[in-house]
């Protein structure tokens, strides 16, 4: 009920107008929706490619962060990042308890991840993306990520 | 009773002076009486209505100091996290600005907080626009309707368990939402919970204090012991409510196996658990006519229903070859190098190692439990025995401490093995795998004593004191062995890598891990 008005309003508000590089792709609930994001500026890391993005609301949503993972399939690669792993998990402080505020929305999120990959310059995974793909069991929202800089 | 130590006899006076916190620490040592065993450490067991004294204690103080109303103190030391020399010297240096940020300024005096309705107002986090919202903003000015502020502070204390710290909901905002903003949002149904929360931060914000970690125990642990010294020690506290735990980690009892070395180990085997699965299975097939046996006691001789077939759970080798030298199946024998230098082979020999261990380890904590039971149901049966036979209730208590023993040396095993996967070969390793083999024979006595039938027991009882008082002292001997070599390897331990190097310095521990 707190999530569905508030999703409501978001959903009529991206059919209105979305920014550049965001794509609403499916939101035909209040639990779960698909969103592409491409990478405008000319970052060779992410030329001509499109990720989608799968966001969880729970019913608490927005007081609650969204889960939002990078999702894999044979037209969408999961981008290079050293914060986003190969699973398509991502470590960002903004999604973790700490670092949402309710006043946040798809929107600003795939904003703030369509930035976060615009500067990024490495070709990378996250330290242990190995072992990590291979044995986390854990829901994103269970992770606790240690942020080790707070330039993304 | 067995000799062990207990809590009782290192506790302090009620009105122990915990205002002195660091510099009056070492006035109290007098009042502690030492420790008796290198694996011992120092600690004290607090009750709820202790540790509320030692707050009410220290609030008092500072507000005397401060010259502030109780109230208001405690608010200003929660904010400062209970560091109260911090808070002393900074509220000295710039009281406004103190006062300002636990949000008790002139301003929050001035302008209490209230709801307002804004002309024009939209809620950013529910999108709402009516007129006749009520909204709410602290001094940050990141305001936002009544409901979803209320909505969110509920979050916080119910679900995620803040109380003293909570941020404004504003995006970056780091204002903590002060107790005055908190009184007009949070539903009286709230309350109470936020109370208890507000008196747990005391512990959780100090470091010498730890919650016992046993379900619904109410009790304080507090132990000074310093995060860098985890290496060389294992602090054991035992609460008043029994529990054995880790003073440094929180779980339960796992000496002689240093903190990092447990977290290294659980990891491991949680990754593995796949194939090790099999092995931490409660059946096993007997090895000579393959009907399928299942555990049902602490006892690692087994015999097989079907064809009579006496074996050992851990090696499945026959018990004749075996009963009285135990190291045949304590020690994994390193197989020489021809074999491991085939990649496959060494990979499968490295997998055979790591079984070797946790087999082990989880037959150990296996069987605690099944001692456990066993004991259970004996108490039931003494029961009945003592209406047939006239023992004393008092007279068959020594099966309570036989099976306490045995819980404990078994725990105390399990983490041997834990703890022997991580040791590279040297003097030491040999000694600890000896007192290892020790303790393993002497619980494997006393719990084959355990399951006798109950009309055996009675005649066993003198031998079975004996038993537990022995495996108490073996147990006894292996920790204090080997926490007195922990402690006295400080420096090597640190810096230790490879498993290979043969010219190891004798005395100390050396591991096959990088610790940290
Ligand atoms: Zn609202
Ligand atoms: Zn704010
Ligand atoms: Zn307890
Ligand atoms: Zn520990
Ligand atoms: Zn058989
Ligand atoms: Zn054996």
């Amino acid at each position: 009920m707190f999530a569905s008005k508030r999703l409501g309003k978001e959903l009529q508000k991206l059919h209105d107008h979305v920014p550049p590089g965001i794509k609403l792709i499916k939101a035909d609930d209040f639990q779960e929706w698909l969103m592409d994001i491409q990478v405008i500026d000319a970052n060779p890391l992410y030329q001509g490619e499109t990720y989608r993005l799968k966001f969880m609301f729970s019913g608490n949503y927005p007081i609650e962060a969204p889960e939002v993972v990078f999702v894999k399939d044979d037209a969408h690669p999961i981008p290079w990042h050293p914060h986003v792993y190969s699973n398509g998990i991502i470590c960002l402080d903004l999604l973790d308890r700490q670092g949402w505020s309710p006043v946040h929305n798809v929107e600003s999120v795939c904003v703030s991840l369509q930035s976060m990959l615009t500067s990024n310059t490495k070709k990378e995974r996250p330290p242990g993306d190995d072992n990590f793909v291979r044995y986390n069991t854990q829901r994103p929202r269970d992770i606790n990520f240690v942020f080790h800089d707070n330039q993304v | 009773m067995l000799p062990l130590f207990h809590p009782l006899m290192q506790r302090l006076d009620s009105d122990f002076d915990i205002d002195q916190d660091d510099v009056g620490f070492e006035s109290q040592d007098k009042d502690i009486i030492p420790a008796k065993h290198a694996y011992e450490v120092d600690f004290t067991v607090y009750s709820p209505e202790e540790i509320q004294g030692h707050q009410d204690k220290q609030i008092a103080e500072v507000s005397n100091i401060l010259g502030q109303p109780p109230e208001a103190t405690a608010i200003l030391l929660r904010h400062a996290r209970w560091n109260k020399e911090r808070l002393i010297d900074q509220y000295m240096e710039k009281t406004d600005e103190v006062l300002e940020r636990a949000g008790l300024g002139d301003t929050a005096d001035a302008h209490p907080p209230r709801l307002e309705r804004i002309p024009g107002f939209v809620c950013d986090i529910c999108c709402e626009d009516d007129a006749d919202l009520d909204t709410f903003a602290m001094i940050c000015g990141h305001r936002f309707c009544v409901d979803c502020y209320k909505q969110y502070l509920q979050t916080k204390i119910k679900n995620e368990g803040e109380a003293a710290r909570i941020r404004c909901p504003g995006d970056g905002c780091n204002r903590i939402v002060d107790s005055k903003s908190l009184d007009l949002l949070v539903s009286a149904n709230l309350k109470d919970r936020y109370q208890e929360l507000l008196t747990r931060t005391y512990v959780d914000d100090k470091d010498h204090l730890r919650w016992c970690p046993a379900p619904n125990c109410v009790y304080a642990v507090d132990c000074r012991i310093k995060d860098k010294d985890l290496m060389r020690i294992v602090p054991t506290v035992h609460c008043e409510c029994s529990h054995f735990f880790c003073f440094g980690c929180s779980l339960n009892d796992h000496q002689p196996a240093p903190c990092s070395l447990v977290k290294k180990w659980l990891k491991k085997c949680e990754d593995d658990s796949e194939t090790a699965n099999w092995i931490s299975a409660n059946t096993k097939e007997c090895p000579k006519c393959h009907s399928t046996i299942e555990k049902n006691g602490g006892c690692n001789h087994m015999t097989c229903r079907k064809c009579r077939n006496e074996f050992c759970w851990m090696c499945m080798g026959v018990w004749s070859e075996h009963g009285t030298s135990w190291y045949n199946c304590n020690r994994f024998e390193e197989k020489s190098g021809h074999e491991a230098r085939d990649a496959q082979a060494r990979s499968r020999q490295s997998l055979e190692r790591y079984l070797h261990y946790y087999n082990r380890y989880a037959n150990h904590e296996q069987s605690a439990k099944l001692d456990k039971d066993i004991f259970l149901k004996t108490e039931k049966k003494m029961t009945q025995l003592q209406n047939t036979t006239g023992m004393s209730w008092i007279e068959v208590q020594f099966l309570d401490s036989a099976s306490q023993a045995l819980q404990q040396c078994r725990q105390t095993l399990k983490w041997t093995y834990a703890f022997a996967y991580y040791l590279a070969r040297n003097n030491l390793t040999e000694i600890f795998e000896d007192n290892q083999k020790d303790l393993e024979m002497a619980v494997e006595n006393l719990s084959e004593m355990f399951e006798k039938p109950i009309d055996q027991l009675q005649g066993l009882k003198v031998e079975m004191m004996d038993k537990t008082a022995y495996c108490t002292k073996r147990r006894i001997i292996l920790l204090d062995d080997t926490a007195q070599n922990l402690k006295e390897g400080k420096s090597l331990v640190r810096s230790l890598v490879l498993v290979t190097c043969t010219n190891q310095p004798l005395g100390q521990w050396k591991f096959n891990v990088t610790l940290p």
